[in-house]
């Protein structure tokens, strides 16, 4: 069996003494497309943290392509990873962000360039070629010069999938891409999202847009409480809930 | 005419008072210089240094900035040689600007490093950036902008604070000219001579502000 691009066996994590993640399971292959749904508060976006170890995790594991995140085994202890070693690993996965997080001293294209140049050592005009690729790609090139500010939310969110996908992750992860935009711009991002899926790009989404998910999941994680309450493929999932807490959480989305 | 008058000393005394403003302008430049950057170590260490470091640091800052120029001026250089550290007139009041410029960039720096938002930091991390490179292409390049105003304020105090060398004998501009008033008595002309000279270099220092604060605006 091929290797998984993600594999998270008994994931625990805490703040201070409230647990949000109360032992994850999740194992993604080449090509999957998994969203996670829930309430607020659930977990989906720590969980999505916990990947590219953006939150650290007190137990369990979180492998991607094999190598475990952020910690080590040494004589039986658990032991956090160098930053110079974590900085390499968080490469191997591409994030966007519910706020884009773009840079905004720097043009489009500048933003898409500076990981390529400085995790990737890629020369510049080469990475200059690949930043140019993908701004095309998500259908923004003619912006490349412009800077964060003199675009619209949805252009910028475009800009910010093409600063993490350009970087060639293994795994996508997408944490609420659309929650902070405009109803109009919301499509034009999810079309981007989609053609990439498409393509047969690994991804794990947060995503309120539960028609999307339905679409483009190959497999849909329902989060309650710190726990994955319901796990399937989509149709199955939001055509017959097997939990009363799925049904309910189906109904106030307004999922139809 | 005692315009007339003032003007013939200061011309006579061309010389030593042009010595006098290059001092002022050498203290104020490189206290200024290296009060940045340390400075900017401070502003690092207090933001992202562990508690220890920043316990020590924040000491540093408050004290220094608790402290009058003045007081800070006299303690470098009477107090120094006490304990076998011997710096002349000059250097002690350079290293007391230099320690006041930097307790206050220090601070400057911290502010707006904190003001950045997280999302920031997290972006970098994303994709794969060290501290160190998320610090100068990221957060540094945003901070130095934000700090901009506040900084060429600093910078116009220390020409203003440099003044205070000429009680420790540094002939620097106004000790310069209080030099020419003991020999021409025309304290008023005279003193608003130097009054004029300090407000051009500190006019100069804003318009070189305001002109940089232009040109690295991120366009939006």
């Amino acid at each position: 069996m091929a290797t998984p691009i993600l594999e998270i066996k008994n994931l625990h994590k805490r703040f201070g003494k409230l647990e949000v993640l109360k032992g994850i399971d999740l194992t993604m292959l080449q090509g999957d497309v998994v969203s996670l749904i829930g309430s607020s508060g659930s977990g989906k976006t720590t969980l999505l943290r916990c990947v590219n170890l953006l939150e650290d995790y007190e137990d369990g594991i979180v492998a991607v392509d094999g190598e475990q995140i952020g910690f080590k085994e040494k004589s039986g202890r658990r032991v956090r990873l160098s930053e110079k070693e974590i900085a390499r690993q968080r490469a191997m996965t591409g994030m966007a962000f519910q706020h884009f997080n773009l840079f905004p001293h720097m043009t489009a294209i500048n933003n898409v360039m500076l990981g390529l140049i400085k995790t990737r050592g890629t020369p510049k005009d080469e990475a200059y070629s690949i930043a140019e690729k993908w701004l095309e790609r998500v259908g923004v090139r003619a912006r490349k010069d412009y800077f964060p500010g003199q675009l619209s939310g949805g252009q910028q969110q475009r800009v910010a999938i093409a600063r993490a996908i350009a970087m060639n992750p293994k795994l996508m992860l997408f944490d609420e891409v659309t929650s902070a935009l405009d109803p109009e711009l919301v499509n034009e991002v999810l079309a981007v999202i989609q053609d990439l899926a498409k393509d047969g790009m690994t991804m794990l989404l947060v995503t309120h847009e539960m028609q999307f998910a339905h679409d483009v999941s190959s497999r849909v994680v329902f989060m309650q409480d710190g726990r994955i309450g319901e796990a399937g493929p989509p149709e199955q999932l939001f055509r017959s809930p097997k939990s009363e807490r799925l049904t309910l959480f189906l109904k106030n989305s307004k999922f139809h | 005419m005692e315009i007339l008058e003032a003007i013939i000393a200061v011309w006579a005394a061309r010389w030593p008072i042009l010595d006098g403003i290059g001092n002022t302008l050498l203290i104020s430049g490189v206290a200024i210089a290296w009060g940045t950057m340390l400075g900017l170590g401070v502003g690092l260490l207090l933001t992202y240094g562990n508690l220890g470091v920043r316990l020590f640091v924040r000491i540093y800052s408050d004290f220094l900035r608790g402290t009058p120029v003045f007081v800070l001026i006299l303690a470098c250089f009477y107090i120094l040689s006490v304990i076998g550290i011997d710096l002349s007139a000059f250097e002690a009041g350079i290293f007391a600007l230099t320690l006041f410029c930097s307790s206050h960039v220090g601070e400057i720096v911290r502010g707006a490093l904190q003001a950045i938002p997280r999302g920031q930091t997290e972006a970098a991390k994303s994709i794969g950036l060290t501290f160190s490179q998320t610090l100068f292409s990221v957060l540094f390049p945003q901070a130095l902008r934000q700090i901009l105003p506040t900084w060429v304020n600093t910078a116009t105090e220390i020409v203003k604070a440099s003044t205070l060398l000429s009680i420790i004998g540094v002939v620097e501009l106004l000790l310069s000219v209080q030099q020419v008033i003991s020999r021409a008595y025309l304290s008023m002309e005279l003193y608003f001579f130097a009054g004029f000279v300090y407000f051009l270099i500190n006019f100069a220092i804003e318009k070189t502000g305001r002109y940089v604060e232009r040109k690295v605006a991120i366009p939006s």
